[in-house]
């Protein structure tokens, strides 16, 4: 199939950006996105341009490195999928794609579609760990945990922070990202201890890196590709007023 | 001779021998010695946070944008530990025979001794950090049988062991980070590593968001910068693995070790088209339940549906009636390449062969199925757009793995001092051929327990030796040498990417030194990745400058590549027997299984850099095996 993009183009972060103009033919349904991107750099090389900078890595949907603004949508049309997941029987002959970088003020471009996202490390430097020092661990099944506990935990812990909570919020919102670190932690008995701390230390590293607030719309959900239930936020409110409440 | 530094004492005995008289360090030196550790998943991770909770001072490096992204995060299945939570005859002699046995009686016997003595310790770790393992009702740890061994010794969690276990070390380095104990610099390559009076004092890094080059300096360094199997390009790695850290050692003093020993994992998706660039890994847990089979005749164009039950041939449990679909990974490998060879193979490209759950759906249910595999069989979906609950999956060998690596010591350190190697970058406990959930066990084990120990150690030695600067002449030779060669690649007026040769490349590898190599095929593979080394210095063409540019990185990594591969084709041209994952056509027995040759090639060959096109020089470590006798590794 052949397909007319627009595609943004940004030198840094001080620089305006544009949208420019590319076609590609001879696109094949099985190819993914990320491949169809390479298609269009070779011939990009070809013609002696710089590429289109885009991040990826991993290419299974795990790692959490790639993240394009597909036709508006963080990751494209498809809902809980990545971007390097996505196909291009996604897609028809005929189409235009526009492709956008993940757009969010704690989300400075690098170039292109390359964002910076270290304010997620900050968030989780702020206290999404359980302090076990190493080497002086208890037996595991000395702590034994609830089936459904630790099925729940796993739920919250999918989360591969790739943003596209972020970029898709109209409020640039990283609560599903910060929510689903503290309900990670706080379902599990080991991750009990630190509880207060730990929520009002990352809620308030979130908000000091310019994080929007969550105004409730559920779009990161949708967005979510491990399908993250922003029933965290709520459980994260709840830690949060807990914790202040009993704060002494 | 190789001097491996094998502690004293009996194969129980050696790790604790070597802990007790290992030298420390006071901790009111450690705030004055510096480590660097590049490299961020598992095993870089976990070492730069074990040495930072000590009270050393860390300077961690990674390509990536976050440290969480290592490829550590996409390892599925499992992690192995001898815990015998299932009162199912598991030891920790058992797992270490298993792994040896596994390894093809290629792997030295007091390091694998130690990797299966320090697993049970690990989930210990890891359930302290909140790792959700899966768990039976009453609350305690479950485990699943993978592949190459008769006990249930696999700790999991969903099909995102790898993510979780990685999380885990994330979340204890960021911990460090916000202690001030490690500087973490992302977006940063090692692109040389320095050298003074023959010990390992910092490297030159380049910082890919600007593209500035940088000294840092230290007293020792680590590199757990993973494996090589990208050089392959199509493979199950991420896009960014590469063999540049490890290589640019080996240039400067580092041995490498069973460098040809690749695995080529069994069940990845196969290729289907030309622009293809990745072949998926699904976990090697499906074969628990999933049924491997190709149709009986050659060239038959049914869908697997449609084919029935008589005119199947499950191969794996045919040919090896005891482990069946849990042969190793070597084995079923090799075995799916002769069917699909003999023209058996199935799907549009006939390069696969079908992995089938319908018997275990028909047996247990489709929501027990679910509970073990959902994002297995939706990632499936989401990639072919097949639903494997109603067909079987199409599954293929793909370069997985990477046993070889730089050649390390007990102490996991390299020919050079002051040089460690940890997690997938190292050759050390493997042997030929790895064990399924084996990966993450090492580089969790030789980062959190072992590293902590023996790097200490080193750096007592160090305490009272003058500090090296970023002034020294090393470190203006080795930053003038890359900055060099980034000059090069830029203004090499080509026509052709680095993509291109990496492909090429990729291809020739696949054909001449993949799962089965000769010894024609190897020397003609020599000539071959000469020629396309020369073509690579005219032909390349980079566009783009010399701040971010990911084409300029890949042009660095695709040079390495290409002199990494002709080291293989060596390798697996010097040694002339089966063994593992390496199998040489012509050392085979009656039944097409490998034929060990262990009177003229029990040892790991290392392999020394003469200089750009000089032969490498090969140093022998002889292995002596005295807790296990060699025998013939059947499976059948």
């Amino acid at each position: 199939m052949k397909l007319h993009l627009k595609i943004w183009r940004q030198l840094n972060a001080a620089s305006k950006g544009e949208m420019i103009e590319y076609e590609v033919s001879e696109v094949s349904e099985h190819m993914s996105f990320l491949e169809m991107l390479d298609m269009l750099n070779e011939s990009l090389i070809q013609r002696g341009e710089r590429v289109i900078e885009f991040d990826h890595d991993c290419r299974e949907g795990i790692c959490g490195q790639c993240g394009i603004m597909i036709n508006g949508r963080a990751h494209g049309p498809l809902t809980h999928t990545t971007t390097c997941q996505l196909h291009m029987r996604s897609f028809k002959d005929g189409d235009t794609i526009y492709l956008e970088p993940f757009r969010a003020s704690a989300f400075p471009i690098l170039r292109d579609l390359k964002v910076n996202r270290k304010s997620f490390d900050s968030i989780i430097e702020a206290g999404g760990y359980i302090s076990a020092a190493i080497g002086q661990t208890p037996e595991a099944n000395s702590i034994p945990v609830s089936y459904e506990a630790s099925e729940a935990a796993f739920d919250s812990a999918a989360c591969i922070g790739c943003g596209a909570c972020v970029a898709t919020c109209k409020n640039s919102s990283a609560a599903l990202f910060t929510s689903a670190k503290i309900n990670h932690l706080v379902q599990l008995p080991q991750g009990k201890l630190e509880a207060a701390d730990r929520v009002l230390s990352m809620v308030s590293q979130m908000d000091a890196m310019g994080f929007g607030n969550c105004s409730n719309t559920e779009a990161c959900e949708v967005e979510c590709p491990q399908d993250i239930s922003v029933l965290n936020i709520g459980r994260m409110n709840y830690e949060y007023n807990k914790a202040l409440l009993l704060r002494k | 001779m190789m001097n491996s530094k094998i502690p004293e004492g009996a194969i129980n005995e050696k790790w604790s021998n070597y802990k007790a008289k290992a030298q420390l360090v006071n901790p009111a030196h450690r705030k004055k010695l510096n480590v660097i550790v590049v490299g961020t998943g598992l095993a870089g991770a976990s070492c730069a946070a074990s040495l930072a909770e000590q009270g050393y001072n860390i300077q961690s490096f990674c390509f990536q944008d976050s440290p969480r992204r290592a490829h550590s995060v996409a390892a599925q299945g499992g992690v192995n530990a001898a815990k015998n939570y299932k009162n199912d005859g598991d030891s920790v002699f058992r797992m270490f025979y298993d792994t040896i046995k596994g390894g093809d009686f290629r792997s030295r016997e007091a390091n694998v001794y130690r990797l299966a003595e320090c697993s049970a310790n690990l989930i210990d770790q890891a359930v302290a950090q909140g790792v959700p393992f899966a768990r039976e009702y009453s609350g305690y740890l479950n485990n699943r049988s993978f592949g190459g061994v008769q006990v249930s010794r696999t700790f999991y969690a969903r099909g995102q062991t790898g993510q979780q276990l990685m999380l885990g070390a994330y979340q204890a380095f960021m911990r460090q980070v916000g202690k001030g104990k490690i500087k973490s610099h992302t977006r940063h390559e090692m692109l040389e590593l320095v050298v003074i009076d023959g010990k390992a004092k910092g490297i030159i890094a380049r910082n890919l968001e600007t593209g500035a080059l940088e000294r840092h300096v230290a007293d020792a360094v680590v590199l757990a910068t993973g494996g090589y199997g990208k050089v392959y390009y199509l493979s199950t790695l991420a896009m960014g693995c590469n063999s540049s850290a490890i290589w640019r050692a080996h240039k400067k003093g580092a041995y490498m070790a069973g460098v040809s020993w690749i695995q080529f994992h069994p069940t990845c998706l196969p290729q289907v088209g030309a622009t293809q660039s990745k072949l998926t890994l699904m976990s090697e847990s499906l074969r628990n339940d999933g049924r491997i089979w190709v149709p009986k005749k050659a060239g038959d164009d049914r869908r697997p549906n449609d084919i029935p039950e008589e005119e199947r041939d499950y191969y794996l449990e045919r040919r090896y009636p005891t482990f069946g679909n849990l042969a190793p990974r070597d084995i079923a490998s090799r075995a799916a390449k002769e069917r699909i060879d003999a023209g058996c193979g199935i799907g549009p490209m006939k390069n696969a062969v079908c992995l089938d759950f319908s018997k275990a759906i028909a047996e247990q249910g489709k929501e027990a199925i679910e509970a073990k595999y959902s994002n297995l069989f939706t990632m499936y979906l989401k990639i072919n757009g097949i639903d494997a609950y109603k067909e079987p999956m199409l599954i293929s060998p793909a370069a997985h793995f990477t046993m070889g690596g730089l050649w390390v010591d007990y102490n996991l350190m390299t020919t050079i001092p002051g040089l460690f190697a940890l997690g997938e970058a190292n050759f050390s406990d493997h042997g030929a051929n790895r064990l399924g959930a084996n990966s993450l066990l090492q580089s969790c084990v030789d980062g959190y327990f072992i590293a902590p120990y023996t790097i200490p150690d080193y750096l007592a030695g160090e305490l009272k030796n003058a500090k090296a600067t970023i002034e020294d002449p090393a470190f203006i030779e080795a930053e003038n040498a890359v900055r060099k060669q980034l000059t090069q690649f830029l203004n090499t007026d080509g026509h052709l990417s680095a993509d291109y040769f990496h492909k090429t490349i990729g291809k020739l590898l696949y054909d001449k030194c993949g799962l089965s190599r000769n010894k024609e095929n190897l020397e003609q593979a020599i000539i071959d990745i000469a020629q396309l080394r020369i073509s690579f210095e005219k032909d390349l063409k980079i566009t783009g400058d010399d701040t971010l540019n990911s084409e300029l990185e890949k042009a660095g990594r695709v040079a390495d590549y290409l002199a990494l591969a002709e080291l293989m084709c060596y390798d697996a041209l010097q040694r002339e027997e089966s063994c593992g994952a390496h199998f040489r056509e012509e050392f085979q027995t009656a039944e097409g299984e490998a034929l060990r040759n262990d009177d003229n090639f029990c040892y790991v060959s290392a392999w020394e850099f003469k200089g750009k096109n000089i032969a490498p020089e090969l140093h022998k470590e002889p292995l002596v095996f005295e807790a296990v006798k060699l025998s013939v590794r059947s499976y059948k």
